[in-house]
Order: C-alpha cells, then sequence, then structure tokens
C-alpha cells in the first residue's frame, strides 16, 4: 500500500509514532504527504514527529459497511480529526461508545495492527 | 456577455432498471433521442465529448464511444471531473466550437451501473476507486455516504441544520419526480417516511442517499450564431464556473463550504446575472445534505441558512425556488459518472417550456449545478431561455 511519497507515514506508524510532512521553509505543517508544500509551494519538506493529540472535527457512525471486510465491526465511527499541528485527518475513533462520540471531543492517537504489513493510526479519547 | 454556445438537441434512454441494456447501448439511445430532437443526422456531429464508466474498461472512452456511434470527429475528448462531468462537457464542448475546432458537438454519458454485475460491488467500487483516498480513508471503512455524513454532521454542529430540513430536501426532490414520467422512483414519500428510513451512516439515512440507476443522457451543442436553425428552441449557454478547494474529504479543512463558492460566482459574474435571477435551480443532488450546501454556496441563502430555505416546501414544485425539478440523483436516477448531466437537461426543458406538469412558469434562467467527488470539484452553468440572446 505506501509508495515512495507516504512510505516514511506507514514506516512511522509500524513503530506506534505518528508522524506528519513539514515545511522546513514556512514552518508549517501539511497532511496528506505532497511533494510540494500547499502553503508555500517549497519542496524542502521533512518528517517530523506529530503530538498525537487533537480533537475531532466531524464524524459519522457508519451502519452500512462498505465491503464484507467491515461488517463485523459495525456499528463503528469514521472521524476527522483536527491534529494540534493543524492538519486534519480521517480515522477511527475507539475506546468509547460510537454514540459517545461528539464534535470537539479531546482525543490521542493509538495504533492499530491490521494483521498485514500495516499499523493503523487510531485515536482515542483523552 | 453574449452567449457564445447554446444547447440544441437532448435525449435521455430509459432510466430506472435497464437490464438488457450495455452502457453503450444506453449512450446510443441516448444520443439518438438528442438528435432526434435537434433534427439532426449522426454525419452532422463533428466533435464528441464524454465521461469515464465505472462498469467497464474502456482504454479512451472518447475513441470507445465515437467507434460505436460511427462518428468521426473533428475533435474528441473525455472529460472526467466524476458527477461534474455533465456540466463540464456543455461547457468544454463551447469551448471548442468557439476556438473553431468543430461546429456540433454531442455530449454523452451514462452506464448500466445498477444491473451491471452485483450493485453491492457497483457501490464497493465508488467507495474504493474514486471517493475515498486508498491509504489514508480506505482502510477505516468509509463508504460514500459516511464522506458526505461528515459534512452533513459538521453542518449540524455549525448552523443546528436538522435531519428534518434534509428530509424536506428527499421529500421536494421526490414530489419533483412523481411528475417525470422518466423517473426511477416516483411513489411519494414524507418526512417521517425519510426519518423512519434505515439508518446507513448518521446523520444520513436511506431515503438521504441517491439511487442507482441505468441509464444515459445526450446533448448537443452548436454555435450561438447557428441556434435557431434546428427544430427546437435553443438554450444560451450564458455563462459557467469551477471550482475545486480539496483532493479528498479527509483533508479539507472547511468541511462546510465547497469550490461550489468559486463555480458560483465565476458563472454569474460571466452572465452578469445574480441568484434571484434564478428562475430553476437544477442542483446535485447525490446526497440532501449536498443540496443544503449548494443552495448556501451558489448563494441563494447565507452560509448556514441552506436548513431553513429548504423549509416549507421553497424548493418543491410550485416553491419559490424549485430544485432540481426532474426529481434529480435522489429520486429520478443516478448512473454515477454523468448522473448530474441529466440535471443539464431538465435545465433545458425547463426552458423551452417542455417539462410539462413540472414546468416552472415562464422559466427564462436556469441554474445547473455539478459537484464531483465528494463535494471536490464543481462546475455551474448559468442557461437561458430563447429569448435570451
Amino acid at each position: 500500500m505506501p509508495d515512495p511519497l507516504t512510505a516514511p507515514y506507514w514506516a512511522a506508524a509500524r513503530e506506534r509514532r505518528l508522524a506528519l510532512p513539514y515545511c522546513t521553509d514556512c514552518g508549517r505543517h501539511h497532511f496528506y504527504p505532497r511533494s510540494i508544500c500547499p502553503h508555500c509551494s517549497s519542496a524542502r519538506i521533512e518528517w517530523v514527529a506529530a503530538s498525537g493529540r487533537g480533537e475531532v472535527y466531524s464524524f459519522t457512525v457508519v451502519h452500512r459497511a462498505p465491503s464484507p471486510a467491515f461488517a463485523a465491526a459495525v456499528p463503528y465511527v469514521v472521524a476527522i480529526v483536527a491534529l494540534e499541528e493543524g492538519p486534519h485527518l480521517m480515522t477511527n475513533i475507539i475506546g468509547c461508545a460510537p454514540d459517545a462520540v461528539r464534535i470537539g471531543m479531546r482525543v490521542r492517537v493509538t495504533f492499530r495492527a491490521t494483521g498485514g504489513d500495516v499499523t493503523l493510526p487510531v485515536f482515542e479519547p483523552m | 456577455m453574449k452567449p457564445e454556445a447554446a444547447i440544441i438537441g437532448i435525449g435521455e434512454s430509459k432510466v430506472g432498471q435497464v437490464p438488457d441494456r450495455s452502457a453503450l447501448q444506453l449512450q446510443a439511445a441516448a444520443a439518438q433521442a438528442a438528435l432526434a430532437d435537434a433534427g439532426l443526422r449522426m454525419t452532422d456531429i463533428d466533435g464528441l465529448l464524454t465521461t469515464p464508466v465505472r462498469v467497464e474498461h474502456w482504454q479512451a472512452p472518447c475513441g470507445a464511444v465515437a467507434s460505436h456511434l460511427g462518428i468521426r470527429p473533428a475533435y474528441l475528448s473525455t472529460v472526467d471531473l466524476a458527477g461534474a462531468s455533465g456540466a463540464a462537457m456543455v461547457h468544454q464542448a463551447g469551448m471548442a466550437i468557439a476556438a473553431g475546432q468543430c461546429s456540433t458537438v454531442l455530449c454523452v454519458a451514462g452506464q448500466n451501473l445498477l444491473s451491471h454485475g452485483a450493485r453491492a460491488e457497483a457501490v464497493k467500487s465508488m467507495a474504493e476507486s474514486g471517493s475515498a483516498h486508498p491509504q489514508f480513508e480506505v482502510p477505516y471503512g468509509p463508504l460514500v455516504p459516511s464522506l458526505y455524513a461528515l459534512v452533513a454532521q459538521r453542518h449540524m454542529h455549525e448552523y443546528g441544520t436538522t435531519s428534518g430540513q434534509m428530509a424536506e430536501v428527499a421529500v421536494a426532490i421526490r414530489r419533483h419526480a412523481g411528475l417525470n414520467p422518466n423517473a426511477h422512483k416516483r411513489d411519494p414519500i414524507t418526512v417521517d417516511d425519510v426519518l423512519r428510513s434505515r439508518m446507513i451512516a448518521t446523520p444520513l439515512r436511506l431515503l438521504d442517499c441517491a439511487i442507482v440507476s441505468d441509464g444515459a443522457a445526450a446533448a448537443i451543442v452548436t454555435s450561438a450564431s447557428r441556434a435557431r436553425d434546428f427544430r427546437r428552441p435553443p438554450a444560451y449557454l450564458l455563462g459557467a464556473g469551477y471550482g475545486a478547494r480539496h483532493g479528498h474529504i479527509g483533508e479539507h479543512k472547511r468541511l462546510t463550504e465547497t469550490g461550489a463558492i468559486d463555480s458560483g460566482r465565476a458563472a454569474f459574474s460571466r452572465a452578469g446575472l445574480e441568484p434571484s435571477d434564478v428562475d430553476v435551480a437544477e442542483l446535485y443532488d447525490c446526497f440532501t445534505i449536498t443540496v443544503i450546501v449548494e443552495l448556501e454556496d451558489l448563494g441563494f441563502c447565507r452560509k448556514g441558512e441552506g436548513g431553513r430555505f429548504v423549509e416549507g416546501g421553497r424548493i418543491a414544485p410550485g416553491g419559490e425556488l424549485p430544485v432540481t425539478t426532474h426529481g434529480g440523483l435522489l429520486s429520478a436516477g443516478h448512473p454515477g459518472v454523468g448522473g448530474g448531466f441529466f440535471h443539464v437537461l431538465e435545465a433545458v426543458r425547463q426552458l423551452r417550456g417542455e417539462a410539462g406538469e413540472r414546468q416552472v412558469p415562464d422559466a427564462e434562467v436556469a441554474l445547473a449545478h455539478g459537484n464531483g467527488g465528494v463535494i471536490s470539484v464543481h462546475c455551474t452553468l448559468l442557461l437561458g431561455g430563447p429569448d435570451t440572446r
């Protein structure tokens, strides 16, 4: 699944670290990964450790699975988390009842092994 | 600005469950209906635009369609702005004509999305192939409705929009579909029916979501200067605009604001018109929340007021601003990419005064808006009736 652009993200996740692309010219983070900073167009981008903290920007409780692979998991929460560093990302919220999730809820990253090579960053209430 | 292009013929295939037709057969039926409408033959067509289909892999779809229809075009291209492709084809046909590349362009799109293979496969491929990021979104299990549900949830949080207001969109558009003999779903529904339908991804229920259908649509575009030489009254392209503010939904920082703000402003500015000049708005309606956000972003009401705007039947038949009067993706039919093209055809019917029971009285200016991806790419058209040139 990873490609040359995204490999550092997934390598960090395997070590249970959340990494973000960071522009050394304008000093801002971004996500999803890009080869050019979306804020200032610089190509001087490094991967840096993220705090792993943020808040729920929006969420939905999924009752109808997109494929059989997710059928056993319903109902589950797909959310967008606003990280302290600024970028948003899509994730699952775990560690609480789906109907307890609220916009603005403070969350922190944790990691879920998927069985394959991939370790997936997910979030839980702080 | 004086219009340069016009739509002079429209046609659609049977829409709904059409199990005995391939994507190419559906497109051919729509193309022939549009030619008959304009009083043209296939040999009069010297430009061809189409969109990708999801049910088959066509290398260069425009070449596959040209070959199937027996066209030897002087200009051809495959347009892909996902759900905004239909509106964009009409504008890009006009640009090709203005550039002198061709004179009479067939725009055609559609497929057998419902009857090709299992419906579950179609939904899965839509979730995995386009709308969700393969690495950063698909692993979390989003279905297309759940991606739009994120928009709805945020809109409710920021502006107090309610499930009942979203349900009013579904009810209004179903009422329009009931007046369209070619619509897939025509039985009336109530707000209670919507609120009691199966939860798909909170807050969106089954009847907040578009249906899946078979069908194809076609339109023929020529220069405004020739537009009166054909069988039917022309619909003039008064202005068009595009917008894109993000790729995937997970990276969009303001979920309640879309590129429709930009596409709408550009289209109104080019046409020299304002939202209050629009008699009928054919808005892309993949989900009920989409219509509410578009009403705001296109300037029909202020940001956050879309939920209140749709209350009391304002967008229903006979309302102050009838919206998506053929019944849209929620009820008339959604054959995937190209589903939004039916909105453009309906705008033409309204401007000609040929919309039958659902005719908006004296419609002179129509807006048709297409939305692609997950509120990602947008194209807005302003079209004018025969007297607007």
